[in-house]
């Protein structure tokens, strides 16, 4: 699952884990780019229910993902106690509706498995890998494929929209 | 990037505002405005697209340009007369000049200049063919050709290595020139071995010594240097100001009948001539009086000419601008959100509002320097404008004059990018279909040359730009004819005038009997229309039959900014760009009538448009589904015509920033934009045209512009 | 041993050309776009090494450029070098005759110039 072939088994990165659905997932902290607390949106018309709108980021219209919709797991009753992570990966900043954030870890390549096949399906291709650590299961997201899984642009929300 | 390809990248772009400034001159030399300034500027712009190209290797440019420049050095020098023919000719060589920088860019060829460069030929009685201009190499063996030298009676007999002796002695005016001997010794002792004796028999007494004279001068005995060309060369810049005497030696040493002894020779790299510190103005100011005398015209530039005042400028990475754009389109918005909630939460509001107010109106005037800082005069997009006239006149035999008001008019600089194309469309169309033959209108007693204005000026913080023409104008009757015929609209519809003319910028419409070459291509007016409707402006057209027709185009001064109207939907608010509001309606429950399986229409003064709510169209969460209840906003949109839009309330009209999400999530159908209101809440921008084609796909609303008009 | 020059053309092409040659040699370039701001360009500057310029430009061309300057500036006795792309003698003569010291024909290649410049100045 490995982005970059020149990765080696020791190397090591910071991921910032959170928690939806009861589950802990993780994503590399380098694409994190703020934490804040959930506000209303904007609806957006035409988009899959996982896209709760848009808010605006110090002046930026920064659309809003509800991860736990997105994982086909129903809308999240967001409350303030709920957090948005900002995430700018590749060209696209977005916002990430979670239930909270937990944690810093310190993750080796060697400590990522694989998804196992039985599991693995074109819907959870940014699933990376899932990680052990003390005793804990970790999924870690690649942000950039989740961020690209929905703005394919129109064609899939007229997919969705239908 | 490679610093040599980065100029490159400068010289296109210099070459641009090099082709205006030439296409300007000489559409002044045309009307006969053209001064002497205006003249030489043709010259030098032509004369720095050759030098520019010389240097990029662009051989085929070189060529052209020089032939061009040939000619035109003519007419700045009062040999050739710019009579129209003349001008007529230049002005052709300028279209194909900028065809050929244009093909020197993409790396193409294939200009066909062979006709305009015959024609150039024959004004400046050359053979077209010899171009004059010789490989880039060749210039520099041309530029040391001309020495004047005094070559000895011998050819070099081909010894292996000659031995040079050298015979410099200066002349007052080498100095004037700030030449200096030991330099070109020091080159001399670059080429090989030499032995330098000074001679200064010449030097006179103290008493009778002149500073500004040359007295000395030198021998020279140089070893190892087979070329004497290169000898030569050391001496390019001063022949004529100095007696110099270049011979091949036998091996024999220096004869002692020059040598000087006792006296400095040049191994301690010190100049031994009296420096002539003074020396230089009088000479100079001798040469000067005397140039004067003789040719009073040959130093014009030299009293200060009345021209355009070139302010100072920087180039400015665009991000940068528009990054501080987008600052300062928050500040306003954080202002704004602050003056609210203060005013909201505060009993001494009173006293902060006269700060907010006085901080609001600096934030405007600052919104407001910054975004002119992406403005420009729209003469960039005028000025290719006279070449398309020329191009499309002889296309279609008519004789048109254009004139053109207003180029200094400022708009942001992506307005000015997309207004070419449709500007271009307007003006073939106006010559076109709008002018009549010369033959025509001479029988119609209007002069045989007809005109095409073009015009802008601001006006309501928007521009205006005009294109008007003297010709047929609109033959009513045939539009409303060809439109019925079409199934544009009903037979017993009844138009206004203005109605009927406006009519030509639905799809497909077009009113020419053949289909010609320039504007009856398959793009017609509507293209035209969406073009401006995109860049948030509307286009009209009036005309008087028998005298003219005239376009109107109004558009934004920028794309950052939009005037809109601020609605309410539920719990959302809206954003509706004026540019497609015609009116707003609170209509009578009995204007609304059912209309198929669930389509309403609205009667507006007796034309039914379809009535759709915005709420249901949009799934606004909340939104009420009352039709009659609310307040209609009636548009107008692209290809589908008027539409009447429901929405709850109307909360007021203002000036938005725009803010593009969709890099970040993608196109959404219906919307445009956002923007963030005073609030701080996000609003979306409605898009119209993608409204409209949306519910025709999938919200129930089959019903188009005929069936509209004729229910 | 970097040298000041001032460079005075109006396309910016050359002068960007020049800049280049001229810096990448060590010399210190300094630029006008014409005669008028030539002048106004060395009164600030005071005392220069070389001046290379064009001839064809708006406002003040090279010839009244190098009359102004030998007429009794502080760089009467600076060597001045014109550029010009024109082969026949009689641009060089004129200008020559204004008090040019040398010429540069273009288009030049970095080496041309600067041994053009050695020939002029220390």
């Amino acid at each position: 699952m490995s982005s970059n072939d020149t990765d080696t088994a020791q190397e090591r990165r910071q991921y910032i884990t959170f928690l939806a659905t009861g589950q802990e997932f993780a994503a590399d902290i380098m694409t994190i780019r703020e934490i804040r607390g959930w506000t209303d949106t904007t609806a957006l018309p035409h988009v899959p229910d996982y896209v709760r709108g848009v808010i605006n980021l110090r002046g930026m219209v920064l659309p809003v993902i509800d991860l736990k919709a997105r994982l086909g797991l129903g809308l999240t009753e967001a409350t303030a106690k709920h957090v948005i992570i900002v995430v700018n990966s590749g060209d696209r900043t977005i916002g990430l509706l979670v239930d909270a954030v937990s944690d810093i870890l310190t993750v080796s390549r060697q400590e990522i498995q694989s998804v196992p096949d039985v599991m693995r399906e074109s819907q959870n291709d940014y699933v990376e890998g899932i990680a052990v650590l003390d005793g804990r299961m970790v999924t870690l997201l690649c942000m950039t494929k989740l961020t690209s899984s929905f703005g394919g642009g129109v064609d899939e929300f007229v997919e969705h929209a239908a | 990037m490679d610093p040599m390809e980065a100029i490159k990248q400068t010289y296109y772009q210099e070459c641009d505002e090099l082709l205006l400034a030439m296409e300007e001159g000489l559409i002044a030399m045309e009307s006969g405005e053209a001064d002497s300034e205006m003249i030489n500027a043709v010259f030098r712009a032509v004369h720095s697209i050759k030098g520019g190209a010389g240097a990029f290797g662009f051989s085929i440019l070189v060529a052209f340009s020089h032939v061009f420049e040939t000619a035109m050095d003519l007419v700045r020098s009062g040999k050739l007369n710019p009579t129209p023919d003349v001008v007529k000719v230049l002005l052709r060589a300028g279209d194909k000049l900028s065809d050929h920088v244009n093909a020197a860019r993409n790396g193409t060829t294939g200009v066909d200049d062979v006709e305009v460069k015959a024609e150039l030929a024959r004004l400046t009685g050359a053979d077209p063919e010899d171009t004059g201009v010789p490989a880039p190499a060749e210039f520099e063996n041309l530029a040391f050709a001309p020495i004047m030298i005094d070559i000895g009676d011998d050819e070099p007999a081909a010894p292996a290595t000659p031995v040079w002796h050298i015979r410099f002695a200066p002349q007052a005016g080498l100095y004037a020139k700030a030449n200096e001997p030991y330099l070109l010794i020091r080159e001399l002792g670059m080429l090989g071995a030499i032995e330098v004796t000074a001679d200064l028999s010449e030097l006179p007494d103290l008493t009778s010594l002149e500073a500004d004279q040359a007295y000395f001068a030198w021998d020279v005995l140089l070893r190892d240097c087979p070329d004497r060309s290169k000898v030569e060369e050391v001496f390019e810049f001063v022949s004529g100001d100095c007696d110099l005497k270049i011979t091949e030696e036998a091996t024999a040493p220096i004869a002692s009948a020059i040598s000087a002894p006792g006296l400095p020779s040049l191994d301690d790299d010190e100049p031994v001539e009296p420096a002539p510190v003074e020396a230089a103005s009088p000479v100079a100011e001798t040469q000067l009086e005397e140039k004067k005398a003789a040719a009073p015209a040959a130093a014009p530039a030299a009293a200060p000419v009345a021209v355009d005042v070139v302010k100072p400028t920087i180039r400015v990475d665009l991000d940068k601008v528009d990054r501080l754009v987008n600052l300062v389109g928050e500040l306003v918005i954080t202002q704004a959100m602050l003056s609210q909630r203060l005013l909201d939460n505060t009993q001494q509001g009173q006293n902060v509002s006269v700060g907010l107010g006085e901080l609001e109106h600096l934030l405007r005037d600052l919104q407001e320097a910054v975004m002119a800082i992406r403005t420009q005069p729209v003469k960039s997009v005028f000025q290719r404008m006279p070449r398309l006239v020329r191009e499309t006149a002889a296309q279609t035999g008519k004789e048109v004059r254009l004139e053109i008001e207003g180029e200094a008019t400022e708009v942001d600089k992506t307005v000015i990018e997309r207004l070419g194309e449709p500007l271009t469309h307007m003006i073939r169309n106006a010559i076109d279909h709008g002018l009549e033959t010369p033959e025509e209108r001479v029988a119609l007693g209007k002069a045989a040359e007809g005109t095409v204005k073009l015009s802008a000026e601001h006006r309501g913080g928007r521009i205006i730009i005009e294109v008007s023409d003297d010709g047929r104008g609109i033959n009513r009757t045939k539009v409303r004819q060809k439109a019925i015929e079409r199934g544009l609209i009903s037979a017993n519809g009844n138009l206004s005038d203005e109605e009927i003319d406006n009519l030509i910028f639905l799809p497909g419409f077009s009113t020419a009997n053949t289909v010609s070459n320039i504007s009856g291509r398959g793009v017609g007016l509507d293209v035209v229309r969406r073009n401006i409707v995109d860049l948030g402006g509307r286009i009209t057209i009036g005309s008087a039959w028998g005298k003219g027709s005239k376009f109107s185009l109004t558009l934004p001064l920028t794309l950052a900014v939009l005037d809109g109207m601020i609605v309410a939907v539920g719990n959302q608010t809206f954003v509706l760009p004026l540019s497609h509001i015609i009116e707003s309606l609170l209509p009578k429950a009995d204007d609304v009538k059912p209309f198929g399986a669930n389509g309403m229409l609205l009667n507006v003064r007796g034309a039914y448009v379809p009535l759709v709510s915005v709420g249901r169209l949009l799934n606004v969460p909340g939104a009420s589904h009352d039709l009659h209840n609310s307040v209609v906003i009636l548009v107008e949109s692209e290809g589908v015509g008027r539409m009447a839009l429901a929405v709850e309330a109307i909360v007021g009209q203002r000036q938005v920033v725009i803010k593009s999400f969709e890099s970040n999530i993608g196109r959404i159908d219906g919307i445009a934009a956002a923007t963030i209101l005073g609030d701080g809440r996000v609003a979306l921008i409605l898009d119209i045209d993608g409204l409209v084609a949306g519910c025709r796909e999938g919200a129930g609303r089959p019903i188009d512009y005929q069936q509209a008009l004729g229910a | 041993m970097g040298k000041t020059i001032l460079t005075v053309d109006d396309s910016r092409t050359m002068r960007d050309m020049l800049r280049l040659a001229l810096s990448g040699a060590g010399h210190t370039v300094i630029q006008a776009d014409d005669g008028v701001h030539g002048v106004e360009v060395l009164e600030k500057a005071g005392l220069v090494d070389v001046i290379i310029t064009d001839i064809n430009m708006p406002r003040m061309d090279g010839y009244g450029f190098i009359e102004h300057v030998r007429r009794g500036s502080a760089n009467r006795m600076t060597p001045i070098l014109v550029l010009t792309t024109e082969s026949e003698p009689g641009k060089k003569m004129r200008a020559r005759d204004a008090g040019a010291t040398g010429w540069i024909v273009k288009p030049f290649d970095p080496e041309k110039l600067l041994a053009a410049i050695r020939r002029v100045s220390p």
